[in-house]
């Protein structure tokens, strides 16, 4: 038998030479230099995306739900559909930041900014949806535990209201780790940038920060704190979104599986999404510096996995619907595969089942027009997944009688459509007036950040790491 | 304190220092000198500055855990107000007292409720938002969001005496040293 060992060393996490003052100006820069053309352009098309989704809404709020394609027996559609797929992808940047934080997996400074952002926007996207399609608007404030003139609550035994309360405890948390984390980086703006308005306005974002050790001391405390608050929200909030299927008696749905298989699904398409729009801010940018093929084939590595999880829960539920003995839980499996749905249901297949498959290839996964191909695969796929879940189930219940088929209308599609038009509207307007990456944070990954890289008389020297001659033992020889 | 100091306002002496280690350093030093009212300032969090700096241990944990248990108590007793004692409402027959079907937002708010309490707390012990400071009169303070490590002895320091100070922090390797005027 022989062993050889060898050290295997991290690559750098930040490539090319750049210490503090270069990483500051990188980072920056982007927000200080005027406005590219390019932006205008992306901009422009989000606003009328954004202005088709207000006069969908509009519309909606005129005519009735009616417009679209809901019916009997299919009461939800595309708007929980979307909502479920926008929940889901915002759960990629919560765990970036704060799963990955825990676990002090340092390569996430590089992404979590900009994952973090795409949070916050894919939450508004998603809260959306349920906020309009309940018919009446105006007394949307039901849902909340304020006093009306009828004297009733709402009903906290529905998994519809924990829903409420699940979503905007998210997008709150969501927000204010945000802009914890943003505070030091609008003050390196401020103290940066020239124009007296934009000093003003980012000065009193920043509040005052200062970078004193006594605050960074508290802040640190707060931040390890809100990563541990946001780890176990993550994985609630989308649990609490199964919950609004699984709490339910319908066939396809009453399965305990639908909580750990949501969350899987959930991080699944974030980390697709962060991958499509990291891809594309990185070259328009030139940050692959700090967003490296290294974070790229980390984020693969978990797409790979996530993944297939997703398609164990795919081959569980069946196991469970046969093993069950219950003949509607067997019925709705086989025609989700063979019925009038199938369409639907092998496109989930292929996207989120076999794609990400490849990634178990080192060169696939440092392939990046590649890897931005199967990012949007995966997305669909997604999409996918919940539409099988929600019409497949309600449109073929329990009686026979009662089946119809499910088809969307022209409504339905341009209001999914319009929500990208909110979503790039924010996106374009974070990259352009926020720093896209923690500088704070990427400047304490790199070794001039460690005092102990340094000799007595102060001079950078970080320790050479030695890699010894592998040992070989004599049953090699022989 | 010296009275020249009282009668010309000074907040302090500032040091710049070349990169984290030296900044480790000078905090050691001032702090063995038996220095109270001092700050280290640099673009980001500095691993061991708190043990060089002798601070004490963050008390934002106390404020975070009693705000959990506000939001844990208190949505507990909000549902229990609504559900069982406002407006009892039998659902098929279900126990008003329905604990299990509560528990999500009694986390969801509990969580909430801890989430305030870490961000507004550690503004609150951060004496944050505090938009005018002495320190910003400096012009070479800017650097200390890009690339700057900075030391701030305060007047207010019971031993404070300017000379010795300067002094001192020009000896640990302190660079750029100048008097900060609070006005």
């Amino acid at each position: 038998m022989s062993k050889t060992y060898e050290y295997v060393t991290e690559p750098a996490l930040v490539k090319g030479n750049h210490d503090f003052k270069s990483l500051t100006a990188l980072i920056t820069d982007i927000n200080m230099r005027p406005t590219p053309k390019g932006w205008y352009i992306a901009f422009g098309i989000s606003n009328i995306l954004l202005f088709v989704l207000l006069f969908s809404i509009g519309y909606l709020i005129w005519e009735g739900t009616g417009i679209w394609g809901l019916n009997a027996p299919a009461g939800w559609g595309w708007a929980i559909i979307n909502f479920v797929w926008w929940v889901g992808i915002g759960h990629a940047g919560t765990l970036i930041s704060a799963i990955l934080f825990l676990f002090r997996q340092d390569w996430r400074t590089a992404i979590n900014r900009f994952a973090e952002a795409m949070t916050i926007f894919a939450v508004m996207c998603a809260g959306i949806f349920p906020a309009i399609h309940v018919g009446r608007i105006w007394v949307i404030y039901w849902v909340f535990p304020l006093p009306n003139q009828m004297a009733m609550w709402p009903n906290f035994n529905s998994p519809l209201l924990w829903d409420v309360f699940a979503v905007s405890t998210y997008f709150t948390v969501s927000l204010l780790f945000w802009y914890v984390g943003l505070v030091p980086d609008l003050a390196t703006i401020r103290d940066r940038i020239k124009s007296k308005l934009g000093k003003t306005i980012y000065g009193t974002f920043a509040l005052g920060w200062r970078g004193s050790n006594r605050h960074w001391w508290n802040y640190e405390k707060s931040y390890m704190i809100l990563a541990g608050l946001a780890t176990p929200l993550v994985l609630s909030v989308h649990t609490i979104v199964s919950f609004d299927f699984a709490v339910s008696l319908i066939p396809g749905w009453h399965t305990t599986i639908f909580p750990p298989y949501f969350v899987a699904g959930a991080v699944f398409s974030g980390f697709a999404m962060v991958l499509t729009l990291m891809i594309i801010v990185r070259k328009i940018y030139g940050l692959e510096e700090i967003m490296t093929l290294d974070h790229i084939e980390k984020m693969n590595i978990i797409i790979m996995v996530t993944g297939s999880m997703v398609g164990f829960a795919y081959l569980m539920e069946f196991f469970i619907a046969w093993y069950s003995g219950v003949e509607y839980e067997k019925a709705i499996f086989i025609l989700r595969a063979t019925g009038p749905y199938a369409w639907a249901y092998w496109i989930m297949i292929t996207c989120n089942v076999i794609s990400p498959q490849v990634f178990w290839s080192k060169k696939l996964r440092r392939n990046v027009a590649f890897t931005f191909f199967i990012s949007i695969v995966v997305n669909i796929g997604m999409w996918f997944e919940r539409f099988v879940i929600a019409v497949t189930s309600l449109s073929t219940d329990f009686l026979p009688s009662s089946w119809g088929y499910y088809s969307p209308t022209f409504w339905d599609v341009i209001t999914y459509v319009g929500t990208f038009g909110l979503f790039f509207t924010f996106f374009l307007l974070f990259l352009r007036f926020l720093p896209m990456v923690a500088v704070a944070e990427i400047k304490a990954v790199i070794p001039q950040a460690d005092p102990h890289n340094y000799d007595e008389n102060g001079e950078f020297n970080p320790p050479k790491v030695e890699i010894p001659e592998p040992i070989k033992d004599s049953a090699q020889k022989g | 304190m010296s009275k020249s100091t009282v009668e010309n306002n000074m907040y302090g002496v500032l040091a710049e220092f070349r990169n984290p280690k030296e900044l480790v350093d000078a905090a050691k030093m001032i702090n063995q000198n038996g220095y109270k009212k001092f700050d280290t300032f640099s673009p980001f969090p500095i691993h061991g500055i708190d043990k060089a700096m002798n601070l004490p241990k963050s008390k934002l944990g106390w404020i975070v855990i009693s705000h959990g248990l506000i939001g844990l108590i208190g949505s507990f007793a909000m549902i229990y107000f609504m559900m069982v004692a406002d407006y009892p409402l039998n659902i098929s027959g279900k126990t008003l007292l329905n604990i299990p079907a509560w528990i999500p937002v009694i986390f969801e708010l509990t969580v909430l409720l801890s989430a305030f309490g870490a961000v507004f707390g550690m503004f609150f012990l951060n004496g944050l938002p505090k938009f005018n400071h002495p320190l910003f009169n400096s012009d070479n303070f800017a650097k200390v969001t890009d690339d700057g490590f900075f030391v701030c002895i305060e007047a207010a320091d019971p031993q404070f005496d300017a000379d010795k100070v300067q002094s001192m922090l020009k000896d640990a390797g302190g660079t750029n040293i100048e008097e900060i005027y609070d006005n």
